[in-house]
């Protein structure tokens, strides 16, 4: 082994684990698919090794610039209302996340996925596939063109409705931070009903839901939302060591 | 320093092959690559029936037990191809399949080393955020025996996370509840 302090000590960062009480817990009643896939035993705590602190160096290769514009595709513009989603990517700690890839799906704008399992009665958009992806720049930003997603019924409860929302996938720079959520839209009146809404403790529900971005938007063309996104960042708890010695 | 809250997880739903199917996703080297291995698996649910809309991410050092990423001071740079990175959808039968090279011990960072290990991370609809484990392999004997992380499970529980020899490569079935619930970690 190389490039290890002596004694093959590594300095390696230390992430944050999140509190509980702000995390979405893995079982959730009311959101019946859960019942059978959320694990019932407490997880083991994973020390942060090597394996833990690093990630897939990816994207540059995986994205092309018309990837960040969901509106036209197959030839042709997409139906509804169009939106800029721009944000950026942090750490805990406030520090950007940059050159990190941002992978995007969502519904058409009558709430249908092009996806062979959903086959709800709302019209498909020909000129609309749902996917987009994009590396955040130097600064943690990132920025999509796409529509409005409409809401849609699905079969968790009776009248169950998802409010319209954005499917977000991120890497950051560590395994530690991988991330998949889903970004909201300001005041749905559609929350109170929907299980993978309130799943989320009720003190973390304002970070899913994005701002109505007025100073963004641009004029005869597009609404715009902000939202940040922030991945855990460094633990700063203060630790003791061997070599810490007597400290008074 | 700031600190702020982390956002939120939230399930990738059951349609996340629109957003996050790649081609090729599966092979963390490319096709053909001389020793080549297939981490091959199935997903179960509490009830025993295969999860076909699951999707398996997994991460690894190189045979080497190295990381091309700026925190590891070591590098890697002997692999042409490989990104230790896989991703791979258990369409239709609840199977996952990854192509790869078999990670070689990975430093403990106090002086000790790991047995070879594959994180995995395992999304779907009905988990509202990722679960994590690890593979292990059966015929690292001698190095699972000095690892830490599976040391400190029970015997019964670290069986779980080991995966046994096929004929191109290795298996590791992932069970998300149940009296055989593979050991599922925090990070």
């Amino acid at each position: 082994m190389t490039g290890t302090t002596s004694g093959g000590r590594l300095d390696l960062p230390r992430y944050a684990r999140t509190d509980a009480a702000l995390r979405t817990p893995l079982s959730y009643s009311d959101y019946r698919s859960t019942g059978l896939r959320a694990p019932l035993r407490t997880p083991v705590d994973l020390p942060h090794r090597l394996t833990e602190v690093t990630r897939p160096l990816l994207g540059e290769d995986r994205v092309r610039p018309e990837d960040a514009d969901l509106t036209r595709r197959l030839g042709g513009e997409a139906v509804g209302q169009r939106i800029i989603v721009h944000g950026r990517v942090l750490d805990g700690d406030g520090r950007p996340v940059p050159h990190t890839l941002v992978e995007v799906w969502q519904a058409n704008a009558a709430g249908r996925y092009r996806h062979v399992v959903d086959n709800w009665p709302a019209p498909l958009d020909p000129h609309f596939d749902g996917l987009g992806r994009v590396m955040t720049d130097d600064q943690g930003r990132y920025e999509f063109l796409t529509i409005r997603p409409g809401a849609y019924p699905w079969r968790n409860h009776d009248n169950a409705w998802r409010p319209a929302h954005i499917h977000f996938s991120l890497f950051g720079r560590a395994f530690t931070q991988r991330l998949v959520t889903q970004m909201y839209f300001p005041d749905d009146p559609l929350f109170f009903q929907d299980p993978i809404f309130t799943s989320i403790p009720e003190a973390a529900r304002p970070l899913a839901i994005s701002r109505f971005d007025y100073e963004r938007t641009v004029d005869h063309w597009a609404l715009a939302y902000e939202w940040d996104i922030v991945l855990r960042g460094s633990d700063q708890t203060p630790f003791e060591t061997e070599d810490d010695g007597d400290v008074a | 320093m700031t600190r702020l809250q982390p956002t939120p997880s939230a399930t990738v739903g059951p349609y996340l092959a629109i957003g996050l199917t790649w081609e090729g996703g599966e092979f963390v080297v490319p096709p053909g690559t001389p020793g080549a291995v297939w981490l091959r698996g199935t997903v179960f649910d509490g009830n025993g029936d295969p999860v076909s809309d699951a999707m398996v991410e997994t991460w690894q050092a190189d045979p080497d037990g190295r990381f091309d990423h700026p925190d590891d001071p070591r590098g890697s740079a002997r692999y042409p191809g490989f990104t230790g990175f896989g991703r791979a959808q258990t369409v239709p039968d609840g199977d996952y399949a990854i192509c790869t090279l078999k990670p070689g011990r990975v430093p403990d960072g106090e002086g000790g080393l790991q047995a070879p290990h594959v994180d995995v991370s395992v999304f779907a609809r009905g988990l509202l955020d990722r679960v994590v484990t690890r593979v292990y392999f059966a015929d690292e004997a001698e190095a699972n025996a000095e690892d830490v992380v599976l040391q400190g499970l029970p015997e019964d529980r670290r069986q779980t996370l080991i995966a046994t020899p096929t004929d191109d490569g290795y298996r590791l079935d992932l069970y998300l509840q149940g009296d055989r619930e593979t050991v599922f970690f925090a990070v």
